[in-house]
């Protein structure tokens, strides 16, 4: 088979950061090409170079065995080259066909020809089998349709060539399964898929061969069809991973966290927690499954204190808190590893050392008189960033100077500090990459089998499966569905989560689940 | 291979050296205006070289000279103190003019007024003063944490409100008139003036109590619990309500000694300067606080350099002006330089701590070469 791409010992220095050390990534004909990596490996500095954002400081490129030299994205594009970035770059308020034209807009005298607009996206999505509506508004489709609006528009500009970054992320699994067949189908009519992500069953199951970076260089490339998850998985860690966390059963004990008819709205003042009963007990992990915006952000805040309810009522350890203070639920034993870590659970500003005593500043051994006891908050710093590993030179270093892995073990290991009853672990591993993940999920473990109780939120299905006892999911601000563990599959998972009126084993119309 | 994978070892993370980016940004802003100040000059037909000496001459040429460098030095550390204090809190205070003569003001009421012992009066003059800067900078700091309402536009408008209090204090039948043809309040008592130190010159024991301050404010922000909550809320309100600190009230807290910071500045000019009050004994140090406040990175230590560079500048300026025959507006141009070349500190912070990196990342090469 020709070859498409070849890159051939692409380097990319950033201050601080080798991000391509002499990198070889050769990518062909009608292939899905998987580039798999941790967070940091290098993946998408690599295709910024193969798209014409980033100029490489040495190597070069060859498409079709020609070498080329990209000098901005345009020319990356007239070479047939298509990204679509994991945030996408559309405008909400724009119709499909206007954002589809946009930048190169077919004019007809002065104005604009929106009619050979829509009928270039008609055609289009017919050629390529990908069903939009040219005249609906971006924001008032489904995240999936937006994705297939970015690749019709790549496919448009004439790309070969198509590369996505993370393109999983932000889908339902029923939209993930659509994604894989829109790429099969792309592939077989001629395209070559280059395919980012650090999840390894994706790779597993859609890509035809497969690329391994660790720290800017290449392990390996290899058949997909030839290795296992846990090769896959060793080669990009560079040591053996557990992928999944081993439990046993457990019979949960007390009621610490009961949450009864709460009910509160967004911050655009509309309903977003529609009269929401739950209760999590001691030693038992109940996950709630769900698509981002249904009502999973605000119930976390509402629980912890961040924002006001309209109604309803939240016990801890059968005590009241439903009118106490952030602070106050914190030091009554509830812990929160917030959903934006870099907004809310750490002050990016921050050395290590200050970060790991948020929260802590009022109190002993840290709170002597007025001052801090900056020699005691170092002590601990440097005991936790040992006991949960934190990659860092030391504690004085900033929180933005460390990975997204390594900040999240921050926060994780500072809300365990706090010795909390009750964990609301919100999107613990959003951004992790395997190893980060496979730690989390272990000390999330090993908390509920002291006897703790942890409410876990999360967009990731996998993770729910793989943590929860039970299983709640929530769809436009109410729980739609309750399972033991075991019970569900992801298929029952996300018709529920999309919405569909499917009935439960446990029923759904209860209350209290 | 091996040599790119020793500078990836060196250079991940940060390095030892990168306490030196904040310096080096300082002085580095500070050159490249005197460089781009030269030009001008030069466009303008002057000899730069002459009048940067006459400049540093008029600053340093003189044992009066040096004094009054320190003297314009010291209300500027107080107001860049006051500045910096509300930024680590996410506030940006631009009423410290307004603060300085509300102190001032305050500060001679209680100097003029009040008979007691010298123990007593000086240190209850100057706390006054501070006092009354501080409300000042509390009813900002309170309509922001209340209502929302933004401090730049409310502290600049109390500015204007005190402004006008101070004209109306000692024009004829103000309350704070002397018996004078002078529109001035009375003569300071004795025992609340600050001593004078250096024979000869105008120079006051502020000067003391200014770098004295610095260290407190850097104690307070650094070391202790509600300096650590105050700026937890400036570099993230987001995450400070996460964790609980109660951000409006630091808000207020931070407005009122921003404020009473600014307070202290006028206080200590009329106590150890003018020994009365006037409405416009402040040449404007309030404004320069919030260029000395950036150009020191909003860091004590940083302050009082800064203060000690704008302090040079106040008063090498007027003898520039009557040596060489440059107009002291030239420093005015200066100032406006230096603040240009600080503020885009975003652009030259990585430059920096890319070069950094590459020093070190050499070193340690050559050290495992040896």
């Amino acid at each position: 088979m020709a070859t498409a791409v070849e890159m051939r010992n692409i380097v990319r220095q950033f201050p601080g950061v080798l991000a391509n050390d002499h990198i070889c990534l050769e990518v062909e004909k009608g292939e899905i090409h998987g580039l798999l990596g941790e967070n940091g490996a290098g993946k998408t500095t690599l295709m910024n170079v193969l798209s014409g954002l980033s100029v490489p400081d040495e190597g070069e490129i060859l498409l079709d065995e020609l070498l080329v030299n990209f000098g901005s994205c345009l020319d990356a594009i007239g070479h047939g080259i298509g990204m679509v970035h994991q945030h996408f770059m559309l405008v909400p308020v724009f119709t499909v066909a206007e954002n589809f034209v946009l930048g190169h807009e077919p004019r007809k005298g002065i104005t604009l020809d929106m009619q050979q607009a829509r009928e270039l996206v008609i055609d289009l999505s017919q050629r390529f089998g990908l069903k939009v509506d040219p005249d609906a508004l971006i924001r008032d489709i489904p995240v999936g349709m937006q994705q297939r609006v970015e690749i019709l528009k790549a496919l448009s500009r004439g790309a070969e060539i198509m590369i996505l970054d993370e393109p999983t992320a932000v889908l339902t699994p029923q939209e993930v399964e659509e994604l894989y067949a829109i790429m099969r189908s792309l592939r077989d009519s001629g395209h070559t898929i280059i395919f980012i992500t650090h999840k390894l069953q994706e790779i597993m199951e859609i890509t035809d061969r497969v690329t391994v970076l660790r720290d800017g260089r290449v392990v390996d490339t290899v058949e997909t069809k030839d290795v296992s998850q846990e090769d896959l998985a060793r080669m990009m860690v560079g040591r053996d991973v557990v992928l999944r966390v081993e439990k046993e059963k457990r019979e949960p004990g007390d009621i610490q966290l009961r949450v009864e008819h709460l009910r509160a709205s967004d911050s655009r003042g509309l309903p977003a927690l529609k009269d929401v009963s739950l209760e999590v007990r001691a030693g038992e992990i109940v996950g709630i499954a769900g698509v981002a915006g249904n009502g999973q952000t605000e119930l976390v805040e509402v629980i912890t204190g961040l924002r006001s309810k309209d109604g309803g009522q939240v016990f801890l350890q059968g005590l009241d808190i439903s009118d106490r203070t952030p602070r106050q639920r914190m030091y009554a034993g509830l812990g929160h590893i917030p959903e934006d870590r870099q907004r809310r659970g750490l002050v990016m500003d921050f050395s290590l050392t200050d970060n790991f005593l948020l929260g802590f500043e009022d109190s002993a051994p840290f709170a002597k008189g007025p001052l801090l006891d900056y020699g005691q908050a170092e002590r601990y710093s440097r005991e936790s960033i040992k006991m949960f590993d934190v990659r860092t030179p030391g504690p004085d270093v900033l929180a933005h100077a460390l990975s997204g892995g390594n900040q999240q073990k921050v926060i994780v290991a500072r809300e365990f500090h706090r010795d909390p009853k009750v964990l609301i672990a919100a999107q613990p591993t959003r951004g992790l990459d395997v190893a980060a993940t496979e730690f989390v999920h272990r000390k999330l473990v090993e908390f509920r089998n002291q006897d703790r109780a942890v409410l876990l939120i999360s967009m990731e299905l996998t993770e729910i499966l793989d943590l929860s006892d039970r299983i709640l999911v929530m769809y436009e601000g109410e729980i739609v569905g309750s399972f033991e563990a075991g019970q569900a599959t992801p298929e029952l998972l996300g018709l529920l989560m999309a919405g569909s009126q499917e009935e439960t084993p446990d029923g759904h119309e209860e209350g209290v689940v | 291979m091996t040599q790119s994978r020793e500078l990836r070892k060196t250079t991940t993370g940060t390095s030892r050296l990168n306490f030196l980016v904040g310096p080096m940004q300082f002085i580095l802003g500070v050159l490249l205006a005197f460089v781009a100040g030269a030009l001008f000059l030069f466009v303008f037909q002057e000899d730069p070289v002459e009048a940067y000496q006459a400049l540093f001459k008029g600053a340093f040429g003189s044992k009066r000279y040096i004094a009054e460098t320190l003297l314009s030095m010291t209300p500027l550390v107080f107001g860049g103190l006051a500045v910096a204090l509300g930024f680590r809190c996410g506030l940006f205070n631009m009423g410290v003019e307004g603060q300085i003569v509300l102190g001032g003001m305050a500060a001679a009421y209680i100097g003029y007024a009040w008979d007691l012992p010298r123990v007593i009066h000086l240190p209850l003059a100057i706390l006054g003063g501070a006092f009354a800067g501080g409300v000042w900078g509390a009813i900002p700091g309170y309509l922001k944490a209340r209502h929302r309402i933004h401090e730049v536009i409310t502290t600049i408008m109390l500015n204007y409100i005190v402004f006008q209090i101070a004209a109306y204090m000692i024009a004829v039948g103000g309350p704070m008139k002397a018996d004078n043809e002078l529109p001035v309040s009375p003569d300071i008592l004795p025992t609340a003036q600050l001593v004078r130190i250096w024979e000869g010159t105008r120079m006051s024991a502020g000067i003391f109590i200014a770098l004295v301050t610095a260290i407190v404010v850097w104690f307070f922000l650094f070391k202790t619990r509600l300096g650590y909550k105050m700026r937890a809320v400036g570099f993230s309100p987001s995450a400070a309500e996460y964790a609980g600190i109660k951000s409006r009230q630091m808000m207020v807290l931070a407005m009122f000694f921003s404020g009473a910071l600014g307070g202290i500045a006028g206080a200590v000019e009329v106590l150890g300067l003018h020994y009365k009050f006037y409405a416009a004994f402040s040449p404007g140090y309030g404004w320069d606080a919030i260029a000395v406040a950036l150009l020191g990175l909003l860091h004590p230590v940083g302050v009082v350099a800064s203060a000690f560079l704008f302090g040079v500048l106040r008063s090498g300026s007027i003898t520039m002006q009557a040596i060489a025959q440059i107009s002291k507006d030239i420093v005015l141009v200066l100032t406006a330089l230096i603040i240009f070349f600080t503020a885009t500190n975003k652009t030259i912070r990585p430059i920096l701590e890319g070069a950094i990196v590459r020093a070190t990342s050499r070193q340690d090469k050559r050290k495992s070469e040896t």
